[in-house]
């Protein structure tokens, strides 16, 4: 494996890069979109609900693969051409951003219905009272599972493998079928994925500690 | 258009699309309850501490449940024939979504039966029970209640997450569109849409089942 570091170190820095550029870049946007759909999916508005559970749905049970590949294949056919790295990232937050509207629905769900009661009481508007009230007190239990999701957001970012992302999973692929060391090869790999994800697994099971 | 759609799901590319299907729930099928036995018996050892072992368990499964499912996959199709073993794809592809899987579940085991009250051991205990027969007698079957919905979710993203076989050619769904559509570039949009539909109506009903199971536990 130190073989591997010595004569691979830059193709696997590179690849290293490359997804945890995607990843921090599909974490905003998915993080963006999915408070979105998340508050639309609470709002009064009937057409905003549906629209908003339509969106969460679709995205929550299609294959993360088959809506890379759709924007890998289909988009650049009839619409614009992007590279794999694009499509990837794309796909990748269209994917995490269902998730992540669950999960602050979740929170929002968790914060006592009394603090909008109170809050609608003392003559704020439905938003004015989630962006004030309930949105503060909610982020406090979604920073957990947010986190979780940012692993399997890393995790996840290896499906770029499949569309030439360069990210470091086809690095990986590409070192190993040079050097033959297979094994070798996917360790190095998995060492690099595991000093981004573990740290944060575990920081994130601690903040659920304290939590609780 | 419309005849780029009636093209594509001519009876044989139809019935080599659910072929697919069946390739995709086999996987699913074998694949979860493989990792439920074998997760169950992570998990448990996980919780009851047994000195050593529980630890060094509770880093393996931290390290396999914080890898990407699709090193694992590669891992066993590509990286076991280093050390003599070769696999057929399809073994491959179920062993690396056991080992994955197995990981996951042992997780939802643990947190399952921690969540069960301590006082229901305390009360098989004083009741003259073992140890052993108060985890499985009482607190277990409790805790299985409480973790079929979480299985039920997992089991969603293994069906998802069995596309990612397509990368070692496992004969799934996917993976025949990609045939399909290798002939005849025409069929890429309709092969699209059948996949995400077919996909979308197992891992829907799946999730109504868990919503339902969860529901009716509250």
């Amino acid at each position: 494996m130190i073989h591997i570091f010595q004569a691979y170190g830059g193709t696997l820095l590179y690849g290293l890069g490359q997804t945890l550029l995607c990843s921090v870049i599909a974490l905003v946007f998915s993080l963006i979109l999915g408070t979105f759909f998340a508050l639309l999916e609470e709002s009064p508005n009937k057409f905003g609900r549906a629209v908003a559970r339509i969106y969460i749905e679709v995205f929550r049970n299609i294959p993360l693969l088959v809506i890379t590949m759709f924007f890998y294949v289909v988009f650049p056919l009839y619409v614009i051409k992007m590279n794999g790295f694009t499509a990837g990232t794309i796909g990748l937050t269209l994917y995490t951003s269902a998730f992540i509207a669950e999960t602050v629905r979740a929170g929002i769900g968790s914060v006592d219905p009394g603090q909008m009661e109170g809050a609608r009481a003392n003559g704020l508007s439905f938003w004015q009272a989630m962006r004030f009230i309930i949105l503060p007190q909610a982020f406090r239990y979604v920073i957990p599972p947010l986190g979780n999701q940012f692993v399997n957001l890393v995790k996840n970012s290896s499906t770029l493998a499949f569309v030439g992302g360069f990210d470091l999973m086809y690095q990986g692929n590409v070192i190993a079928s040079n050097s033959l060391q297979t094994i070798a090869a996917y360790a190095s790999v998995g060492v690099l994925y595991l000093i981004i994800t573990l740290p944060i697994s575990y920081y994130m099971r601690y903040l659920e500690k304290r939590l609780a | 258009m419309l005849q780029n759609f009636i093209g594509a799901y001519s009876p044989d590319n139809l019935h080599y699309l659910f072929g697919g299907l069946g390739i995709t729930l086999l996987v699913s099928i074998v694949s979860i309850v493989g990792s439920f036995i074998i997760g169950s018996i992570l998990g448990i050892i996980r919780y009851v501490k047994i000195k050593y072992v529980s630890a060094i368990i509770g880093v393996i499964i931290d390290v396999i449940r914080n890898l990407p499912l699709i090193l694992i996959l590669f891992f066993t199709y590509f990286g076991l024939p280093n050390l003599g073993v070769k696999p057929e794809i399809i073994p491959a592809a179920i062993l690396a979504m056991t080992i994955f899987e197995s990981t996951m579940l042992a997780e939802i085991v643990r947190s399952g039966i921690q969540a069960v009250d301590p006082g229901q051991m305390e009360g098989a205990r004083a009741n003259g029970l073992t140890y052993w027969q108060g985890l499985w007698y009482i607190v277990l079957p409790q805790a299985l209640n409480k973790m079929i919905p979480a299985i039920v979710s997992q089991f969603i993203s293994l069906v998802k997450d069995t596309s990612l076989a397509t990368i070692i050619l496992l004969p799934e769904m996917l993976y025949r569109s990609q045939i399909i559509y290798g002939q005849n570039t025409n069929y890429i949009i309709p092969m699209f849409v059948a996949i995400a539909v077919m996909y979308f109506i197992v891992c829907y009903l799946l999730s109504v089942l868990a919503r339902y199971l969860e529901k009716r536990q509250a």
